[in-house]
């Protein structure tokens, strides 16, 4: 691949990105390969020591904040006609509660994750609780003279203890889930946003 | 190695590549490759980090016909180095301790 082939593919592959940043990235990247080509590096080499177009373009957009390419998606590439302006207004009752919908959609299954998760949270809260009030209560029955409640209530509070530290793990394990889960739907709505620009 | 710690440890290493006389990015890269080797998009991040963390200023100037960006140190990024390097004798006072049990066993 030659230099001018490398920085329209990568300017390709940002367009959804500011101008700006776009070109910033492609000078740093264009002067990489000139400096290269100076010490003496045939110009496909040089382009192949900076390293695959695909892999710098997934690892700037995994840097880039989402609000960044929705501000620039969102931005007009040009001044709106009076006409425009007016069927957006008209139009505001249908577009804008659309978006309200689409919007609703992504944060109730943000709210659903996060629930979940708190739920089970909550269940392992709960029986550590009960484990630690059985086997104080079990101790005192047993202390009371009433020994074979105390025992029956100590062994309940002991099987709680066991699967609340099952519990734990799984706990442990869901929110790392969670968390990797809502990074990937994060990398999925800007891969939307950036598909629709190429497009 | 843990990111938080080894996003510091470039942060200085690129600094410490600066801190002689301006440098560039080809010039960074190459200069730092005995020591551990660079990406240019991680360098990239790295240089846009400490400037807008002030530690470093940047200046294009032409080169051969063509423009080149030069990166130069500026006194926050020189206190950066500084810190870095007595946070290392803590470092180092610590890895002593952490070790100690198996040197006496050894």
């Amino acid at each position: 691949m030659l230099k001018q082939e490398f920085l329209n593919a990568l300017r390709a592959g940002l367009s959804g990105l500011p101008q700006a940043d776009i070109e910033e990235r492609a000078n740093f990247y264009g002067e990489m390969i000139d400096d290269r080509m100076e010490e003496g590096v045939p110009e496909e080499e040089a382009v192949a020591a900076v390293g695959p177009v695909d892999e710098i373009v997934s690892q700037i957009v995994a840097e880039t904040p989402l609000t960044k390419i929705v501000k620039e998606r969102v931005k007009p590439k040009r001044r709106l006609k009076a006409g425009e302006i007016v069927l957006l207004v008209l139009g505001s009752p249908i577009w804008l509660s659309l978006l309200i919908a689409a919007f609703a959609v992504v944060f109730s299954l943000y709210v659903v994750l996060w629930a979940l998760l708190i739920c089970l949270w909550a269940v392992f809260a709960a029986f550590t609780v009960c484990a630690l009030v059985c086997v104080a209560a079990g101790i005192s029955f047993t202390v009371q003279g009433n020994g074979l409640s105390g025992l029956a209530v100590l062994a309940a509070g002991l099987v709680l203890a066991g699967l609340a530290i099952f519990l734990f793990f799984a706990c442990k394990a869901a929110s790392k889930g969670v968390v990797k889960l809502t990074g990937k739907i994060a990398r999925g709505i800007k891969k939307c946003f950036m598909k629709k620009e190429e497009a | 190695m843990d990111i938080q710690l080894k996003r510091g440890l470039l942060d200085v290493c690129v600094l410490a590549a600066i801190r002689n006389e301006d440098s560039y990015g080809y010039k960074i890269i190459k200069d730092m490759k005995p020591y551990l080797e660079l990406s240019e998009s991680t360098l990239y991040t790295i240089l846009k980090r400490l400037e807008t963390a002030n530690m470093l200023s940047v200046r294009t100037a032409e080169h051969d016909g063509r423009l080149r960006k030069y990166y130069h140190i500026t006194g926050d990024g020189i206190k950066r180095i500084e810190d870095f390097k007595d946070d290392w004798k803590e470092i180092e006072t610590i890895y002593r301790f952490v070790t100690k049990e198996e040197q006496e066993h050894a």
